[in-house]
C-alpha cells in the first residue's frame, strides 16, 4: 500500500489516494489536507466529517450523501455548496474514510 | 494553475462556490496520492465527448453532462434516471432529465406516488423464495399469464417498494426532491404535457419548465445522453 505525507504526518491509502486505516486519520491531518483541493476546514466544514466517522464506525461502511440526509439531518445543497463537485468523495476523503459505495 | 483547470471547476452546481472566486488550492506534495475529485486539469477536446472533428461543428469543451430522456411511466422505468442521475450529480457531472411521453407520470405529483410495476411482459421475473421448495426454481421464469391475473400488478408493486425501501432506496416523490436538491435540471416535454391535458400546479417543483423538443436538443449539447 502506498503512504502519503505531509507536513510530517504519514497515512497509508489505497490506489485511488483513499485512507486505508481510519485510525491514522485526526483533524489536524484533516486540516492539512483540505488545502489541497482548495477547502478551508471550519465548523461547518467538519460537522458533517465528524457524522461520518461516527456513523462509519458504528457501521463498518462510508455514509452515502442520502444516508447523511436521512439519517445525519444534513441539507443536500449545504454539502453540494460546502464541499463542490463530488461532495461524498471529497467529504470521504477529509474524513479519513474509504469512499462511499453505495448507489443513493 | 492552468485556463483549462479552471473552465472545468466552473459547474451549474456550483455557481453559489464559483461567484465567490475559484478556491485557491495548495500545492500537492510529491509522491502525494490524491483521489480525483475531477477539478485538477484533465484531457479536453473532442475525444472526450464523441463530436466529430469532420463535422465542422466545433467540439463542446464544457463540464461533462448527462442528459436522460425518461419516456416511460412505469415504477421500474422511473428508477434508472434516478439512480444513476442522482449517481452522476454526485461525481460533480450536470445533469438533465427530460420528461416525456408515460415519463411525465413521473414528474406529476397526483400520479408520482402511485406508479406502478407489472410482470406482465416481463421474462426476468423470477421468485426467489421459489428456491426453498426446489433448488433451481428461484431461476425459472414466471408463467406470463399470472401477470394478467386480478391484483397482480398491486402485489409486484407493493413487493418492489418493499425490496427498494429495504435497500433504503427513496420512493420517487422523495428521490425527485432529493435530485432537485443535488442540482438536476428536470423538464416536462411540452407536447406530451398538453396531450396529457397536464396543469403546472401538478408538476413537481423541481420541474424547471415545460419545453419543447429542440429546447431540450440545445440544452442536451455535449451531453451523454440516455434513452429510457
Amino acid at each position: 500500500m502506498p503512504t502519503n505525507t505531509i507536513n510530517g504526518r504519514s497515512f497509508e491509502v489505497d490506489e485511488e489516494g483513499f485512507f486505508v486505516n481510519r485510525d491514522e486519520w485526526s483533524e489536524d491531518l484533516a486540516k492539512d489536507l483540505a488545502p489541497l483541493i482548495g477547502i478551508e476546514l471550519d465548523e461547518e466544514h467538519l460537522a458533517p466529517l465528524r457524522f461520518m466517522r461516527d456513523d462509519a464506525a458504528a457501521s463498518g461502511v462510508t455514509p452515502t450523501l442520502r444516508r447523511m440526509q436521512t439519517v445525519g439531518g444534513f441539507d443536500i445543497k449545504t454539502l453540494f455548496a460546502l464541499y463542490p463537485g463530488k461532495p461524498a468523495k471529497k467529504m470521504s476523503w477529509l474524513a479519513g474514510l474509504r469512499k462511499p459505495v453505495g448507489c443513493v | 494553475m492552468s485556463v483549462t483547470e479552471q473552465t472545468i471547476t466552473d459547474r451549474p452546481v456550483t455557481d453559489k462556490a464559483a461567484t465567490t472566486g475559484t478556491p485557491s488550492r495548495a500545492p500537492i506534495p510529491e509522491g502525494f496520492i490524491l483521489p480525483d475529485f475531477g477539478d485538477r486539469a484533465r484531457p479536453t477536446g473532442a475525444a472526450q465527448t464523441g463530436t466529430s472533428e469532420e463535422s465542422g461543428t466545433p467540439a463542446y469543451t464544457g463540464p461533462r453532462k448527462m442528459a436522460f430522456i425518461c419516456s416511460k411511466g412505469n415504477l421500474d422505468m422511473a428508477y434508472p434516471a434516478m439512480i444513476v442521475g442522482n449517481a452522476a450529480l454526485g461525481e460533480g457531472v450536470e445533469v438533465h432529465i427530460f420528461f416525456t411521453f408515460w415519463g411525465l407520470d413521473i414528474v406529476n405529483t397526483k400520479l408520482n406516488h402511485k406508479l406502478k410495476f407489472t410482470m406482465a411482459g416481463n421474462t426476468a421475473m423470477h421468485m426467489n423464495d421459489l428456491g426453498r421448495l426446489r433448488p433451481g426454481w428461484e431461476h425459472l421464469s414466471l408463467p406470463q399469464v399470472m401477470g394478467n391475473l386480478p391484483g397482480m400488478t398491486s402485489f409486484a408493486t407493493n413487493m418492489m417498494k418493499k425490496q427498494m425501501e429495504e435497500l433504503e432506496i427513496p420512493n420517487i416523490p422523495d428521490f425527485l426532491d432529493l435530485m432537485e436538491a443535488s442540482g438536476a435540471h428536470m423538464y416536462a416535454c411540452k407536447l406530451s404535457f398538453d396531450m396529457a391535458k397536464m396543469i403546472e400546479a401538478d408538476l413537481h417543483p423541481g420541474v424547471e419548465g415545460v419545453i419543447s423538443a429542440s429546447d431540450f436538443v440545445e440544452i442536451a449539447e455535449g451531453a451523454q445522453i440516455i434513452f429510457i
